[in-house]
């Protein structure tokens, strides 16, 4: 029985990479480019992170590579979002035979429930548009019908997108940074220094897009954008977001849809579109030709930009869609 | 009725580059698809269809969504397994579906590596997938131009490929030009593919190019019967296609296709030439005769 005796060593060779990984930085796998950002803000230079889905890649698409399933098997701790946004991770997790702390980083967060959601928009839009005509009304009840439709069928009753909201994301700072401390009790006082910076930070920016956002009145904070991950900035700001696609990427919208969008444009004189960094814009930009709205820049969703862009962190992510959106409704006024 | 026909296009613009995106493609679609018929090679169309796959991936990773780039990746690509394919069938006297299969294969794995090694922004399959609803300038005029190279194809060579298609050892005997009428068979097939490709993506565009012609063959026993035959079909499936997708919330191409498909099926069962109720007929008939 020669065979087994091998593959004892190969588990203990394996075993003592990973503790000696371990002794040196605690080795952390995040899901993708948002939550890699928090985190090595929140570690700083005591962890070694890797993100699984990297910048301007789509979490709903991604596709696990052996490398990766070997980082997580090796990892201690992995940081994910939850709420269904990465489908896959169980499976990875499963299969990779991760045995580490799993930090859930959206628990506790303040999570759109997407059924009442619609309600809400429904009635404050009634309330907005109440001189127009029956008609419209009509509309607007088919639209968030198929809305529901589409959000149920595919990410359950939850906006995953909460990292959107700088509230929430206040608990994912939470709740990732006490798994870093449970995990590598060694630097708790480094990640609590690290995790105080880090709101501060958080506090300097909400005080800064609150400024912002108050430019632009509430009534004229309408938007088209092509998919539609921005629920929590709408709650936040007041924003109005329509998309031709419903919640998931994946999508494909029908002539219906496209010409609802179109005519909802033309009455409501929305003026300003806008193309995310992970999606097809191809039917944004007809929107655009046909309505005579313009084509507003790049808002980043589910995806942080490349190091030269101009979402490379969280942080500037939050900052350029706010600046992208008001800079452009300020146009409009 | 008329005033629910209409109205989608005079409102949207969308609706209007949509079909008319939909009426160049169904005229060469209808040619092409007559004469892959005829040829027997209506797999064929499927196979050359994934064989784009890779350049039109190779030039989406260098310029974006632009549609000149994928474009002549996706020819290159096609081409070169449908030529590489022909010749070394011709050289290794080998038959044509097994050296395409082969190639074709080869070069979808190969898209599927690009594709997986650049990551990308965009979901691949929108891509993929086309979006009949977002035809911009660039596209129409490439189907503008795709239209424009076929019928100008079909024009000089029609007689040559009529014969290549009723009796190719006879032509072969006839004419030394017997592999460049194939040839260029192929090579219009492939930009008629790639063309499709940016409309309806490249699996729906092998739909509107075979289902027309098939359908087509249960009424008409003539070609040029057929070719219009086709050609209505075609147009027929995109406008009920588009409609649907208008009044009832589907997906365009997956619509237009499936009505296509409708008109298959009647087809299979009400056509003249071989219909499944015609010859139960006529069987029928006879044996009330013979009796």
């Amino acid at each position: 029985m020669k065979l087994p005796n091998r593959f004892a060593g190969f588990i203990l060779a394996f075993l003592c990479s990973s503790l000696t990984m371990a002794a040196d930085k605690l080795s952390v796998v995040a899901s993708f480019s948002v939550l890699g950002d928090i985190t090595k803000e929140l570690g700083g230079d005591k962890i070694a992170l890797t993100t699984l889905v990297g910048s301007n890649q789509d979490s709903h698409v991604y596709k696990p590579t052996p490398f990766d399933v070997q980082t997580l098997a090796k990892a201690d701790v992995i940081v994910i979002n939850g709420l269904s946004f990465e489908g896959w991770i169980t499976r990875l997790e499963e299969s990779s035979g991760f045995t580490g702390l799993r930090v859930v980083a959206s628990k506790g967060a303040n999570i759109i429930d997407l059924n009442e959601e619609e309600h809400d928009d429904e009635d404050k839009h009634h309330a907005q548009e109440h001189k127009k005509n029956n008609e419209h009304k009509d509309e607007d009840h088919q639209q968030s019908a198929a809305h529901k439709g589409q959000s149920e069928h595919n990410h359950g009753d939850q906006d995953p997108h909460a990292w959107h909201s700088l509230a929430n994301i206040r608990v994912y700072i939470n709740n990732i940074s006490a798994a870093l401390m449970t995990a590598d009790v060694d630097h708790k006082d480094y990640y609590a220094v690290k995790k105080q910076a880090y709101l501060a930070k958080i506090d300097a920016l909400e005080k800064r897009l609150a400024i912002k956002v108050a430019t632009v009145p509430v009534a004229q904070r309408q938007v088209i954008i092509s998919h539609d991950a921005f629920g929590y900035l709408g709650r936040d700001y007041h924003f109005r977001f329509l998309a031709p696609v419903g919640l998931n990427t994946q999508m494909k919208p029908s002539a219906a849809d496209v010409a609802q969008l179109i005519r909802q444009v033309k009455t409501q004189n929305i003026k300003a579109l806008f193309v995310e960094n992970v999606s097809d814009d191809r039917l944004i930009k007809q929107i655009g030709r046909e309505t005579g709205a313009k084509l507003g820049g790049h808002l980043f969703s589910d995806a942080l930009s490349a190091k030269n862009e101009p979402a490379a962190t969280y942080l500037k992510m939050m900052e350029h869609n706010i600046d992208t959106l008001i800079d452009e409704l300020q146009k409009t006024l | 009725m008329i005033d629910l026909v209409v109205s989608p296009f005079v409102e949207f613009e969308f609706m209007q580059r949509a079909l008319f995106g939909c009426l160049l493609l169904s005229i060469n679609g209808s040619l092409i698809g007559v004469f892959l018929l005829l040829k027997r090679m209506s797999l064929s169309g499927d196979a050359i269809a994934h064989a784009i796959l890779p350049g039109a991936a190779i030039g989406y990773f260098f310029a974006g969504l632009n549609v000149l780039a994928m474009t002549v990746g996706g020819l290159i690509a096609g081409v070169l397994v449908a030529f590489l394919s022909g010749i070394t069938a011709r050289k290794t006297n080998t038959s044509e579906d097994s050296t395409l299969a082969s190639y074709y294969l080869c070069s979808l794995a190969l898209g599927v590596l690009i594709i997986s090694m650049k990551g990308g922004s965009v979901d691949l399959l929108h891509v993929l997938f086309g979006s009949i609803l977002a035809l911009d300038n660039d596209t129409l005029y490439l189907l503008y131009f795709n239209s424009a190279l076929c019928l100008l194809g079909f024009c000089c060579c029609y007689r040559f490929l009529v014969m290549d298609c009723s009796d190719s050892v006879f032509f072969k005997g006839l004419s030394k030009y017997s592999g460049y009428s194939h040839y260029l068979f192929l090579f219009l097939l492939v930009f008629n593919l790639v063309a499709g490709f940016h409309a309806l993506g490249t699996l729906m565009a092998v739909g509107v190019t075979v289902l027309p012609a098939a359908t087509a063959k249960y009424w008409s026993n003539r070609i040029e019967g057929m070719l219009f035959i086709a050609f209505l079909v075609a147009v027929m499936g995109a406008l009920l296609g588009l409609l649907s997708s208008y009044y009832f919330r589907l997906p365009s191409s997956s619509a237009i296709v499936l009505w296509l498909g409708v008109f298959y099926l009647l087809s299979v069962l009400l056509g003249t030439q071989g219909g499944v109720l015609r010859s139960i007929d006529r069987k029928v008939k006879l044996n009330e005769e013979m009796l």
